[in-house]
């Protein structure tokens, strides 16, 4: 009924830090999550990939000493990829997830109660109605498959892929957001009396 | 400044120390980070209690192997609330007691309205989250993290949805 008092105590701090590191990224808010699906901000992006790239490579090398299991989740390909489309549209719409709206929780955020009250009924007609289309959900059955095994390569290859691939990204995004505003864009200063000359300047180049 | 009373961290520092968290979860705990198996757990549970007999026969619990004991989810998601709690207190950041400004800019100031399409989203999410096996933490990082096909299939399908989504719902701006 219960698991025991050590798993629940290491399950207490992990959920502790994940919060506190959610809410310190500010991805406990709704405009950072909204404004990453509209490709304005890539606070989610950046955080995700970094956290991607730092756990895998730790994770594989607790596994390959053995000091780890993988816990890979059966690919039920149909399930997993329509399950990610309805997800995106209920995300944008809430504009948190599962973790950062429980995170957000602690920041009275009441938004994220009414989420998570309709994250409840979610689950509920998931569970009832899921009976109906189990067979479509598992016609395409990969079994419990990482990329490595599906493509016959080393999983660091794929890390070190991973690895780069996000450094490109990083360093791509931080050059494109340091970017010299535009003429005409909201960002320059609304004050006339130091806009005018700036506007002025900006025109001139 | 002290970094604990800073409202926002670096995303890379962010970033880093939460696959450092899944280093420890999975080297010291033996667990995944998961959050949205709670949700099946609960109405498990509420049917268990409510309607045993009909319990049996939902398929979803059995062949989603979601688990009857009560312990590592649920303490991830009282740990979640009480480490959002405690860093929102160190910064004073009292942002999220008033509605987000972009949502009233593109939905406008009824709390009501807000909170019923939070409502929508989330039962919205959840369902997508359940199919699939599971949201932005249990795929989106211990999954992909360990390279699952799943959690690349979801995560990806996830994102597109999500910006396809959003430029539909701010097409006119905000």
């Amino acid at each position: 009924m219960f698991e025991s008092w050590s798993i629940i105590g290491l399950g207490l701090f992990t959920g502790f830090v994940f919060g506190f590191l959610l809410q310190k990224g500010g991805v406990t808010k709704y405009e950072v999550i909204v404004n990453q699906f509209r490709l304005k901000d890539f606070t989610v992006l950046k955080t995700m990939l970094t956290a991607i790239v730092v756990g895998g490579i730790g994770v594989y090398a607790l596994y390959e000493y053995e000091l780890a299991k993988l816990s890979i989740k059966p690919a039920f390909l149909v399930a997993n990829i329509v399950g990610g489309l309805i997800f995106g549209v209920g995300m944008v719409l809430l504009g948190l997830c599962p973790g950062t709206a429980v995170a957000a929780l602690g920041e009275r955020n009441r938004r994220a109660l009414a989420g998570i009250l309709g994250m409840l009924v979610g689950a509920l007609i998931q569970a009832e109605t899921y009976g109906w289309i189990s067979g479509l959900a598992r016609s395409v059955d990969l079994g419990s498959v990482t990329l490595p095994n599906l493509l016959g390569i080393s999983p660091w290859a794929i890390l070190a892929g991973l690895a780069v691939a996000a450094l490109a990204v990083f360093v791509a995004l931080e050059f494109w957001e340091k970017r010299p505003v535009r003429q005409g864009s909201s960002a320059l200063p609304s004050d006339p009396s130091i806009g005018t000359g700036s506007r002025e300047k900006v025109g001139a180049l | 400044m002290n970094p604990l009373r800073m409202t926002r961290w670096s995303p890379y520092i962010v970033g880093t120390l939460l696959g450092m968290l899944i280093w420890f979860t999975f080297g010291v705990a033996h667990k995944a980070l998961g959050v949205s198996t709670n949700f099946s757990q609960a109405i498990l549970w509420a049917e268990k209690a409510i309607v045993p007999e009909h319990a049996k026969e939902v398929p979803y619990f059995a062949d989603y192997k979601i688990p009857t004991a009560i312990g590592w989810e649920a303490a991830i998601f009282v740990g979640l609330i009480l480490g959002a709690f405690v860093s929102a207190q160190l910064s004073g950041d009292r942002d999220a007691e008033q509605l987000p400004e972009l949502w009233v800019r593109r939905f406008g100031p009824s709390r009501w309205k807000a909170y019923g399409l939070a409502f929508l989203g989330g039962a919205i999410l959840m369902y997508g989250a359940r199919l699939a096996g599971g949201c932005t933490s249990g795929h989106g990082i211990s999954g992909t993290l360990q390279l699952a096909v799943s959690s690349w299939a979801f995560f990806l399908s996830l994102f597109a949805s999500g910006v396809a989504s959003a430029f539909i719902l701010f097409r006119k701006g905000a």
